[in-house]
């Protein structure tokens, strides 16, 4: 990772307030979003931002609960970074990349209690619904991490619940009920990148390549924080982070225009 | 997080452990405790228990991994199976990988890694008693076996995790806080520049809640780098008095 020649012309850029695509400091690219394009997953989402695109499933099974939480469903995320999203990405079991991105995602989701998991009970200590979250970036161009929370949120919010046969004690999985997923929270995730001593979100892959750090703020419908990640090698200030918290506040409000 | 208790805990400002709720629990930290390593600590942070080892700068293995300007640095992080209630199954979790890279990332800005280019520098951090904060005293003993080692640094790291328990905020979560309270906030720190090198959050918390969590943690980062370097000059001490 890392060029001297691109991170010095990126850093005065940003310094003055600018970027190579003519965004400013804290706008995101163009957002879309497609429901569901994936018939066979529970829920899905196709979220685009700028060039970056990720592909989220929900899967929803019924199994074993953990035994310190007898009555709750179980709540899995997992991301694969396929190699052909990037030359990057080689195939493989999930390296520390992958495995800190599902698990922030994984984090907003859990903490702010956005799946009411007491609700996906079916019979205390035996069974229960086992939500899996899958990512799969489609193309990396940077901000894996906003894109793929948005997505697992939308995905989650039209997951419908399978059939399930009381009887036979089996799930009918070709048999879609008009039940959706019992949710209680939205939460957004607001990420941002350090180059020299500028912070901007939505950092595109020629940017990120560079950044010295960055932190993930995950915020609820109720504008509380129920999560936050620092990555990479820089450091922050303390008045930085609250300033971020503030920012990030703000920002998921935009970005909930785009939740469907 | 996420788990019910009925259990209160915290009565008339105390905690379960007797604690208030600015009080962080008994730290002691002992530098050069394994002599194979280039440099090591043991640290105590109320029960959580840690051993931190260095070895390195040494040679890069495989060797595509060597960087050409700076050291390859590579934390690892390990709960010793018999360190939690139930036993952990040894090896590397998710939860242990993903614990593995923040603290890379948190040692990192405090090593001048291009002092040492085309080497590694590893650091085995085990836990083999966990009663909460096991990240954040791992990485406060990194700090220290690092220093040990006689790696050059800007500053040491000193990090500490708090959170809110029964709707208040309190420093340095024990394990029942850390399982059934509110929120959880770890952070490391360069306490000279007030750097922050690993911040991570989980739970509820408002904006001003989070922010005065900050500033206890760092307020209390700033005794733990008073032990970390007393630690190190004990470590001088006994050196002197070996005649080493």
């Amino acid at each position: 990772m890392g060029n001297k020649v691109i991170k010095k012309y990126l850093t005065e850029l940003l310094s003055k307030d600018k970027r190579e695509d003519g965004r400013t400091l804290d706008s995101y690219r163009d957002i879309k979003i497609e429901v569901n394009p994936i018939i066979r997953a529970n829920g899905s989402a196709k979220v685009t931002i700028g060039k970056t695109e990720v592909l989220v499933g929900v899967k929803l099974d019924v199994g074993e609960p953990f035994p310190d939480t007898p009555n709750q469903g179980v709540l899995i995320s997992n991301a694969e970074l396929l190699p052909l999203a990037s030359p990057k990405f080689e195939s493989g079991p999930p390296r520390p990349p992958a495995i800190e991105l599902a698990r922030v995602v994984d984090r907003g989701i859990r903490e702010s209690k956005m799946i009411d998991l007491e609700k996906l009970c079916i019979k205390e200590k035996e069974k229960v619904w086992m939500v899996f979250i899958d990512i799969y970036p489609l193309n990396d161009d940077g901000n894996l991490f906003d894109a793929s929370a948005l997505g697992a949120l939308i995905a989650l919010k039209n997951a419908k619940m399978p059939k399930y046969d009381e009887k036979e004690e089996k799930v009918i999985y070709e048999e879609l009920t008009k039940e959706y997923l019992p949710l209680t929270e939205e939460p957004v995730l607001c990420t941002f990148y350090k180059i020299g001593s500028s912070i901007f979100l939505d950092a595109n892959k020629k940017e990120e390549n560079e950044i010295d750090c960055r932190i993930s703020i995950a915020v609820t419908k109720k504008n509380t924080i129920a999560a936050m990640q620092k990555g990479e090698f820089g450091t922050f200030t303390e008045k930085e982070i609250n300033s971020l918290i503030e920012k990030a506040i703000q920002k998921s409000k935009e970005l909930r225009k785009f939740i469907k | 997080m996420g788990g019910t208790s009925t259990e209160k805990l915290v009565i008339k400002n105390k905690r379960l452990d007797g604690r208030k709720l600015n009080e962080m629990r008994k730290l002691s930290i002992k530098a050069g405790i394994i002599p194979n390593a280039d440099g090591s600590a043991e640290l105590a942070l109320g029960e959580t228990k840690v051993i931190a080892a260095v070895y390195g700068p040494r040679e890069v293995l495989p060797k595509h991994l060597q960087k050409q300007d700076r050291a390859y640095l590579e934390c690892i992080y390990d709960m010793a199976s018999f360190s939690t209630p139930e036993r952990n199954r040894p090896g590397p979790s998710r939860r242990s990988v993903e614990i593995s890279k923040v603290i890379t990332e948190g040692l990192a800005p405090a090593i001048f890694l291009e002092k040492y280019p085309k080497t590694k520098i590893d650091i085995y951090l085990e836990i083999t008693n966990a009663n909460a904060g096991t990240r954040c005293a791992a990485m406060t003993a990194a700090a220290v076996a690092l220093a040990d080692a006689g790696i050059e640094m800007r500053d040491l790291v000193a990090s500490i995790a708090s959170g809110k328990v029964d709707g208040q905020l309190a420093l340095d979560l024990a394990q029942k806080e850390d399982n059934f309270g509110e929120a959880d906030v770890p952070i490391a720190v360069m306490p000279r520049t007030k750097e922050i090198t690993l911040l991570q959050m989980d739970g509820d918390l408002t904006k001003e809640e989070l922010q005065k969590i900050i500033q206890m943690n760092l307020k209390a980062c700033d005794e733990i780098y008073k032990v970390q370097k007393q630690a190190l000059k004990n470590s001088y001490k006994g050196a002197s008095k070996n005649g080493e």
